[in-house]
C-alpha cells in the first residue's frame, strides 16, 4: 500500500469494497432471516419440530435435541429448507457466510499489488472459514 | 428541550423497569430445574419426560421469544451504554436465567455477536475506525483457535464449561473495573514484525477534526494473546470484544477508537468460525436466537440515540455487578450447588 494512501485517513480501495458487500450481505441477511421468522412462528410454513415442541428440548443438551426432534445436524437441514424452522437457516447462513465471500476478492486485490504475504493470508483465512463451514472437523458433543 | 431532558429519565426507568418485570417471569418460570434434571437422566423415557416437562412449566411456546425478543432489547441498550458487546451480558444471562441448555445459549450468543458485527463492519471500516491490514492477521489466528475453542466447549462436559464460564465472567468483570484504555497510547518505535504487515495508518477523529497517526509495537505478544482469546471466544460463545480491546490499545499501543473499531470487525470473522461449528453441531435454534438477534440489534440502535445524554458510568458499575452476579450464578451451577 503507498504511503499517501494508508496516512491520508481515507479507507484503501479493498477495505472500501469489503465493505460493500458487508453492508449489502449483512443487512440483506438480517432481512431475510425476519421474513423467514415471520413465516415460521405465524404457520405459513409448516416447522419440521412443532413450534410448541421445542420448549420440551431447548432445555436439554443438544444431543437430545437432535435425537427427539429428528433433528440433522451438518449440512442436512437443507433437505428439509420446505420447513418453517429449516427455512430460517437460510438468513442464518447467510450471515454466517459474507465473511468468506468478502474476504474472496481480497486475493486478487493484494496480488495485483505484489503484496503476496497478504493474499496467502487472504487465502488462509477463506480455507479456514470454509473448513468450519464443511463440518468436515468433528468434535464431540454432550 | 427541557421536556426531552425529563423525559428520557423516565424512559429510561420504564425501559428499566420493563426489562426486570420480563427477567423476573422469566426467571420465575425457568424455576423448575429439578425437573428439568430428572427428565434428562430418565435416558429411555426421555421423550415422556421431556412431554412431562413442557406440562410442568406450563408456558404456552410463544412466550419465550417474545420475552426473549424484549430482554435482548434492553440488553442491547444497556450493552451500548456500558461499552461491551452483546455476547457477553447475553451468555452468562441467558444462560442463567432462561430455561436455555447452555449448548444452545452459546450457539445463539455467537450469531447475536456476529450479526452486531457484521452490520456495523461497514461503517467501521469505511471510516477507517477498523484497520483490515491490522485485523487479517490477528483474525487468522483468533479464527482458527476459535474452531478449536468451539470444539473444546462441545466435548467438555457441561457442568466444567458452566466453571469455566463463571470463572472468566468474573475475570470480565474485574478486567472492565480495572482497565483504563488509552485514547493515544504512545509508540515510540514500531517493531519489525508490525512493519512488515503494514499495521500501521491514521484515521479523521470527528470529535477534534484531526489526522491521527498511529502505528502499532509489541506485535508478536499481541498476535499470541490472540491464540488465548480465539479459544475463549469459541468455547463461551461471549464474543470477544472484552478481551480484543485491551490487547489491541494497551499491549499493541493502536488508538483507542483504532481498536475498538478493529475489534468490533474482528468479532465478524473470529465468531463466524466458531458460528459455523455451533451450527453444524445443531446448536442453533432459530425460534430463540433470531428473537435474541433482533433484539438485542433494536436495543443497540436506541442504547446508540440514548448515549448522548445517558450516564454511562453508572451503567457501566450497574454491567459489572450483574457479571459478577451472573458469573456467581454460573459457578455455582457448574459446581451443582
Amino acid at each position: 500500500m503507498s504511503e499517501t494512501m494508508k496516512h491520508n485517513g481515507k479507507a484503501s480501495p479493498e477495505q472500501v469494497t469489503y465493505a460493500n458487500i458487508l453492508f449489502y450481505g449483512a443487512w440483506g441477511g438480517l432481512a431475510v432471516m425476519v421474513v423467514t421468522y415471520v413465516l415460521y412462528v405465524t404457520g405459513i410454513v409448516t416447522p419440521h419440530v412443532p413450534l410448541d415442541q421445542i420448549p420440551l428440548l431447548w432445555s436439554q443438551p443438544v444431543h437430545t435435541y437432535l435425537t427427539l426432534g429428528n433433528v440433522p445436524h451438518g449440512w442436512g437441514w437443507v433437505r428439509l429448507l420446505g420447513k418453517g424452522d429449516f427455512l430460517n437457516f437460510v438468513g442464518i447462513v447467510l450471515l454466517a457466510g459474507m465473511t468468506i465471500v468478502c474476504y474472496l476478492p481480497l486475493i486478487p486485490a493484494f496480488l495485483k499489488r505484489g503484496e503476496k504475504g497478504f493474499a496467502l493470508m487472504a487465502l488462509a483465512e477463506i480455507l479456514v472459514l470454509s473448513l468450519a463451514a464443511s463440518g468436515l472437523v468433528s468434535g464431540g458433543g454432550h | 428541550m427541557k421536556m426531552d431532558r425529563l423525559r428520557l429519565p423516565a424512559k429510561i426507568a420504564l425501559f428499566v423497569v420493563f426489562g426486570v418485570l420480563l427477567f423476573t417471569t422469566a426467571a420465575l418460570a425457568s424455576g423448575n430445574e429439578a425437573v428439568t434434571k430428572a427428565v434428562a437422566s430418565a435416558g429411555a423415557q426421555m421423550a415422556e419426560g421431556a412431554t412431562h416437562l413442557g406440562a410442568a412449566t406450563g408456558v404456552a411456546w410463544w412466550v419465550w421469544p417474545l420475552v426473549l425478543l424484549f430482554f435482548c432489547f434492553i440488553l442491547g441498550i444497556v450493552a451500548v451504554l456500558a461499552g461491551v458487546g452483546g455476547g457477553v451480558l447475553y451468555v452468562p444471562l441467558v444462560s442463567g436465567f432462561f430455561p436455555f441448555h447452555l449448548d444452545f445459549v452459546r450457539g445463539a450468543g455467537l450469531m447475536v455477536a456476529l450479526a452486531g458485527a457484521l452490520a456495523a463492519g461497514p461503517g467501521l471500516l469505511k471510516r477507517n475506525f477498523a484497520s483490515l491490514r491490522l485485523a487479517m492477521p490477528v483474525a487468522l489466528i483468533a479464527s482458527s483457535c476459535a474452531i478449536v475453542g468451539a470444539y473444546l466447549g462441545m466435548a467438555l462436559p457441561t457442568n466444567v464449561v458452566q466453571l469455566c464460564l463463571g470463572g472468566t465472567i468474573m475475570f470480565i468483570a474485574v478486567l472492565l473495573l480495572l482497565s483504563k484504555n488509552t485514547a493515544h497510547p504512545v509508540v515510540t518505535k514500531q517493531d519489525a514484525l508490525s512493519m512488515a504487515l503494514g499495521m500501521d495508518g491514521a484515521y479523521n477523529d470527528p470529535a477534534t477534526g484531526e489526522l491521527v497517526q498511529w502505528k502499532t509495537h509489541r506485535t508478536l505478544p499481541g498476535l499470541l494473546l490472540f491464540i488465548i482469546i480465539g479459544v475463549m471466544a469459541g468455547m463461551f460463545g461471549l464474543g470477544a470484544g472484552w478481551a480484543n480491546v485491551p490487547v489491541l490499545n494497551l499491549l499493541m499501543g493502536a488508538p483507542l477508537k483504532v481498536a475498538v473499531g478493529t475489534s468490533k470487525f474482528l468479532l465478524s470473522i473470529t465468531d463466524t468460525s466458531a458460528a459455523w461449528v455451533y451450527l453444524n453441531k445443531g446448536c442453533v435454534i432459530p425460534l430463540m436466537a433470531i428473537p435474541s438477534i433482533i433484539g438485542l440489534m433494536l436495543g443497540s440502535f436506541v442504547g446508540v440515540r440514548l448515549l448522548a445524554k445517558a450516564k454511562p458510568t453508572f451503567i457501566r458499575y450497574m454491567v459489572i455487578g450483574v457479571l459478577l452476579l451472573s458469573g456467581g450464578k454460573a459457578l455455582m451451577k457448574g459446581l451443582g450447588i
